[in-house]
């Protein structure tokens, strides 16, 4: 189905001749969709031809639903037209991210041990997407079980970075992120445990969002830190992922920490209105193992901010650099009990040969999981034994107590805080896999977020001198999603459209990458 | 490195885990877990007497209800997961002697 990219007859003729279906927001689409430009199922073919071109190349997804996806599409546009479906992203085709449950189409967290695993429900963000007209276009790849920072520990092959096809597109939520930069899907759905969704934002050029711990639901999120992890959405814009995110959230009683939040008006912080509003960099994010054109990235969007009326200055949130210890035990232990329940009884892999009941666990479990989640679930069982269990497990757990505490401390005096969201630009494939610890240190600037519970943006700012996208964060208080949605939207205004001259570079790389694979 | 890993503590670590290695496996499992120990025993540098752990950022509670079933029986779309069954349950290896 690979067909010239000229030709691929997506193109929107109305308007700008360049502008092709698949460039559009999903905002955009949803309100071409709205006042009938263009059918669900145009836009759904659209990104359908567009995956059918690129992936190949590009290995965003695991699964494609294409036949479900256009049914649905007929089904959305009839729900649209009596009425059923009048919200903003009703029509518009998203990709969802492998370890999040999809009712019949597979779902793999991309392992071998759910290589086959068919879902007999959705997760309730889905359901959520579903109610407002979503269309499912396929599952995004991403690193196994979201353990990485590259999405190569996939089982299925790696992702690669859609702005330079030999650089990863960052991970686990790789796949989310490199499908909506390369414009296969309009938007996404990820999840954050330690910066999954954040990080590889910054690697692809797009925006990602985590809100507070407990906002999405995580029934039907195949847990890897559940008291880390965060459903959130990756998109084009800020504007997307406010209106995402205030279809997503929801408070759920099959989540036993999801909270009943009031205000979940989230496109309500729209507003190009940053004065007064108080900004922290943390100075201690600023030193040593900071890439130079990250930094300048990170003082640029304080420039603008400034420039707008904010208050914007350094301050020590002290604590970071023990962030990343306190968190590899916090999630491997975690992890390490959350993956028990794959054993080879109820769904996926079961080993061919073996001698009884605990042979038959043990064997599945190390045929069927890859050497990052094994690695994981050996250091978590470890902590979590007896003897260990105070030494490390509690100790992480009281150091995540002072880190919510200098948080804590910073937001009195702070309503945003703003941070690099990674040292450096995305890694070429091949060289971060070889140093596991040296893979967990570029997670510096987003593991902490986590263990706080707080919400945090990441927004491309510019490129740097070999063309791969910066991003920078913005983190808020817990709940205060509106205060980094406004301060992510205000430099947004100033900065402009962030996509099509670079990606359409890109483009002509992809197919002709598509044309040497296929 | 400081933090030396026995071949009898990975023996115990992988029957709580449930994970079968190698001989290599193991050799490299000694080494991972040594190297993260050192990197985690950071976090004795800090005072945390008198911290209490922190496990989930906000209060959670017990959440109650009546004991209803609200799903129907899917028996069948769970069995269709399954990588053995027999007579509408999931097939096991005998569990006892």
């Amino acid at each position: 189905m690979v067909s010239d990219f000229d030709a691929a007859g997506t193109a929107y003729e109305k308007g700008n001749e360049d502008m092709q279906l698949t460039d559009l927001t999903a905002l955009e689409l949803g309100r071409k969709i709205k006042e009938k430009e263009v059918s669900v199922r145009e836009a759904v073919q659209a990104s359908l031809d567009r995956i059918a071109q690129a992936d190949g190349a590009l290995g965003g997804f695991v699964t494609v639903d294409e036949q479900g996806a256009l049914a649905r599409a007929d089904e959305v546009q009839k729900g649209i037209e009596s009425g059923q479906y009048n919200g903003a992203l009703a029509g518009v085709p998203v990709a969802v991210k492998d370890n999040i449950c999809t009712e019949g189409l597979k779902t793999t967290c991309s392992s071998k041990i759910l290589y086959n695993f068919v879902p007999t429900y959705s997760a309730e963000a889905v359901l959520n997407l579903q109610r407002a007209g979503a269309v499912i276009l396929g599952k995004t790849n991403m690193d196994e079980f979201a353990m990485g920072s590259t999405t190569e520990t996939s089982a299925f092959g790696p992702t690669r970075n859609p702005w330079n096809l030999e650089h990863v597109p960052g991970g686990s939520s790789g796949g989310s992120c490199a499908a909506v930069a390369a414009c296969e899907a309009p938007y996404a759905l990820g999840s954050d445990t330690g910066g999954s969704i954040r990080q590889p934002a910054s690697f692809c050029g797009v925006t990602g969002l985590k809100p507070t711990y407990g906002t999405v639901s995580r029934y039907g999120l195949v847990a890897y830190g559940s008291s880390l992890d965060q459903i959130g959405p990756i998109a084009k814009d800020v504007s997307d992922c406010a209106a995402i995110l205030e279809v997503i959230a929801s408070y759920d009683k099959k989540d036993s920490t999801s909270i009943d939040r009031r205000e979940l008006d989230f496109t309500s912080a729209l507003a190009d209105d940053v004065k007064g509003l108080r900004v922290g960099i943390p100075s201690d994010y600023l030193g040593e193992g900071l890439d130079d054109e990250v930094r300048a990235a990170v003082m640029k969007v304080a420039d603008v901010l400034r420039e707008k009326g904010a208050v914007v200055e350094e301050f020590d949130l002290s604590l970071v650099e023990y962030a990343i210890p306190a968190y590899y035990v916090i999630a491997s232990a975690e992890a390490s009990s959350n993956l028990a329940r794959f054993d080879g009884v109820k769904y996926g892999y079961r080993a061919k040969d073996y001698e009884g009941l605990h042979n038959m666990y043990k064997k599945s479990r190390s045929e069927g999981f890859g050497e990052e989640v094994k690695r994981r679930i050996m250091l978590g069982s470890f902590v979590l034994s007896s003897g260990y269990y105070d030494a490390y497990y509690l100790k992480a757990l009281r150091t995540k107590a002072l880190i919510k505490q200098s948080f804590d401390r910073a937001f009195e005096k702070y309503d945003v805080i703003l941070a690099p969201a990674s040292p450096t630009t995305a890694p070429k494939l091949g060289e971060s896999l070889s140093d596991p610890l040296k893979m967990y240190l570029g997670d510096i600037y987003t593991i902490s977020v986590n263990l706080a519970g707080l919400p945090g943006i990441s927004v491309p700012v510019c490129t740097d001198r070999a063309g791969l996208p910066i991003g920078v964060q913005l983190i808020g208080d817990c709940f205060k999603e509106k205060k980094i949605i406004r301060a992510a939207y205000a430099y947004e205004q100033a900065r402009g459209r962030f996509s099509s001259p670079e990606l359409a570079a890109c483009e002509k790389k992809l197919v002709s990458a598509a044309k040497e694979v296929g | 490195m400081a933090n030396i890993i026995s071949d009898e503590t990975i023996e115990y670590v992988g029957i709580l885990a449930k994970l079968e290695l190698s001989d290599e496996e193991k050799e490299q499992a000694k080494h991972d877990i040594g190297r993260m120990l050192d990197y985690v025993d950071k976090l004795n540098e800090l005072d945390t007497s008198g911290v209490e752990p922190l496990s989930h950022v906000f209060p959670v509670n017990n959440v109650f209800r009546e004991d209803v079933v609200t799903n129907e029986d899917e028996r069948e779309k769970i069995l269709a997961n399954a990588p053995a069954e027999k007579d509408g349950a999931f097939k096991v290896p005998k569990t006892v002697e």
